[in-house]
């Protein structure tokens, strides 16, 4: 700001038009607003580059007491115990087993409401619709932990009596309910984008909605349901409360949907609740696990990316 | 039933149609039939997300309905259920949403601004965007762990009201920024060049013409976001939130002058998700009671705050007409 003023005093003193010393100082006053937007923008990428950063670090000194072979193919997790064992498998298995269970729920439902909303139903029926869809988004997590822990459960318990208190069922069946609408609404986007006249030509030939949907719309729209579906492996990944809540908090190597299991997520928390001393290695354990989950979230989002890209170009 | 199809096809090829009228109108009739079934399976489909929606919301009502009285609203939590309270719950969560909302609105709605009205199209505006959309899609748990490394250790906020509203600021600038940029967009250029015609600067379009017309479209993403924070429980968690807070930071008005205090942002709090998580994780029954009651007040404020938005955007969308 003090070179500024220096500035404009030297211009003024110059025998220059009022008019231009105006212009001047209007045009300085412009930069500078240009600059702070710029700078709010920035925040963007520091973020990314402060998370990244952080991560890396903390990382950095949990590596140095634990190998990179152990971490990876370790098959237990008890950085919190006498005995400690760092592989970070057992809570990746957690993770992909909730994961795999919620896709196997909101990939059909997913599909079916945005094959639904984009070719069947009608415009009225539609804006009703996407916005009840959109109030379920707004929904916060640990209110669906909540319904997973005391609501489903007990349900599913009257199916399978034996299954335990704490399981990966019905948190995976009840995150998958919570990430349909994501799916529908990125399929339904790239469903609708698929040129009318495709489906004219498909209507000519005598084909029935049902027909002109399947074989002609979804087929055109294949990259973006793709997209949806990577996306919602992203969602559900990253998903923390209703694991946290429902799953469990004991690390275990399983696939087993009926056994309760921590998931990545449901670790940091738990560590977090707790009241571990700054720098030490269970401290550095939850960034380390936060690396891999970062990672995870990171690639499917660029994938997903990327086939969304591919079918907004595709039109 | 696709190679039954063809047989069909191929004998009407062949033979005379008349002879397999019955044929053809019942695979007519079959393929109707599917078009129906489908729909009917779509509209299940659909509904799905609203039951589910309003079981959970009838349950957390029916589960917490003996604390619903405005004393669970004025109670410290407490280690007996029946008289634990919101109290500090509420108040935390209160002060943490006006941190989070003058940190994410005037950045999140700037940084829109520039990258609609100012940014030129080269690799630096890319880098920008791609981070936006990357920011959008990472966990909430990871913006807890960088703040835990970030405010609480690196700047050595600690665990404190200022440390969880610039968490929760970061957290929902993507949403802010997303929005900002929509509601710009639907600005014509006309109102830009008529602007500019009578000799106004660029921030002068952008401050009085520009961002004024999209205030309803920026104040709908603002609220979705604002939602979004309140019921936001995994980061909060991480930075390493008290769940058993008996007290109320310090006010935030004094009668002193400059009658504003700013003590309450380095206070410890909890806020509402986390102590229900907490009332939840106990194995006492007695305590779920008060975690569905928090649940049922949550789910409340996050529906009422999003149906405003969807409701505000609706008429946004009927009334302005360019």
């Amino acid at each position: 700001m003090n070179t500024a003023t220096n500035m404009l005093n030297h211009f003024t003193t110059l025998p220059i038009s009022p008019r231009l010393a105006k212009n001047i100082r209007r045009n300085f006053k412009e930069r500078i607003i240009e600059l702070i937007l710029m700078l709010a923008a920035l925040s963007a990428v520091f973020t990314t580059f402060a998370i990244v950063a952080i991560l890396l670090y903390e990382s950095f000194g949990f590596f140095k007491t634990v190998s990179l072979i152990e971490f990876f193919t370790g098959t237990q997790w008890t950085p919190l115990f006498e005995d400690a064992h760092y592989g970070i498998m057992p809570l990746v298995a957690g993770t992909l087993t909730t994961s795999f269970v919620a896709l196997a729920v909101a990939v059909p439902i997913g599909t079916i409401t945005a094959i639904y909303l984009s070719e069947f139903a009608s415009h009225k029926v539609r804006e009703i619709a996407k916005p009840i869809l959109e109030l379920l988004v707004g929904v916060p997590t640990i209110a669906f932990g909540y319904f997973a822990l005391l609501f489903v459960t007990p349900l599913l318990q009257k199916i399978y009596p034996g299954l335990p208190g704490f399981n990966m069922l019905s948190a995976g069946l009840v995150m998958g309910v919570m990430i349909v609408p994501y799916i529908a609404s990125v399929a339904e986007d790239a469903m609708r984008a698929v040129p009318m006249s495709m489906r004219e030509g498909s209507y000519a030939m005598g084909a029935t909605r049902f027909q002109t949907a399947i074989r002609v719309v979804t087929p055109a729209a294949t990259s973006g349901i793709v997209a949806a579906y990577i996306l919602a492996i992203s969602r559900a990944v990253g998903e923390t409360m209703v694991v946290a809540v429902a799953a469990g908090q004991q690390p275990k190597l399983t696939f087993d949907p009926t056994e309760g299991a921590a998931t990545i997520t449901a670790y940091i928390v738990q560590v977090a609740m707790g009241d571990l001393p700054h720098a030490s290695i269970g401290y550095q354990s939850i960034f380390a696990a936060g690396l891999v989950l970062f990672a995870l979230t990171l690639c499917f989002n660029i994938l997903g990316h990327i086939a969304r890209k591919k079918y907004r170009e595709q039109y | 039933m696709a190679l039954h199809d063809s047989q069909i096809a191929g004998a009407l090829t062949k033979a005379s149609v008349l002879e397999n009228l019955g044929a053809v109108r019942a695979m007519i009739r079959r393929h109707k039939r599917n078009d129906i079934v489908f729909a009917g399976i779509g509209l299940l489909a659909l509904m799905l997300g609203l039951l589910t929606l309003l079981t959970l919301f009838i349950d957390l009502v029916m589960d917490g309905y003996p604390r619903f009285n405005l004393q669970f609203l004025s109670e410290f939590p407490s280690r007996r259920a029946g008289s634990a309270g919101l109290l500090s719950a509420w108040v935390g969560s209160a002060l943490i949403m006006i941190v989070t909302f003058l940190t994410a609105v005037p950045v999140g709605v700037a940084a829109g601004v520039y990258l609609e009205e100012y940014a030129p199209k080269n690799w630096f505006s890319d880098l920008i965007e791609i981070n936006v959309s990357n920011l959008a899609g990472v966990p909430s748990i990871i913006y807890g762990l960088l703040a835990l490394g970030l405010f609480v250790y690196g700047l050595d906020l600690g665990q404190s009201i200022l440390t969880a509203g610039l968490t929760l600021g970061l957290l929902i600038l993507p949403i802010v920024i997303v929005s900002t940029r929509e509601a710009i967009r639907g600005i014509p250029v006309a109102i830009r060049e008529a602007a500019y015609a009578v000799g106004a600067t660029k921030w002068q379009v952008v401050s009085d013409h520009v961002v004024k017309y999209s205030q309803g479209g920026i104040l709908t993403g603002v609220i979705i976001g604002m939602s979004r924070a309140i019921g936001e429980t995994a980061p909060i968690i991480t930075i390493g939130a008290l769940t058993f807070i008996a007290f109320l930071p310090p006010s935030p008005i004094s009668d002193v002058a400059p009658y504003l205090n700013f003590e309450w942002l380095s206070s410890s709090f909890t806020v509402l998700p986390i102590q229900m998580f907490n009332w939840l994780s106990r194995p006492d029954h007695a305590f779920h009671i008060n975690a569905a009651a928090t649940g049922a007040i949550i789910i409340m404020l996050t529906l009422l705050m999003n149906g405003t938005a969807i409701y505000l955007r609706y008429q946004i969308r009927k009334n302005i007409k360019w």
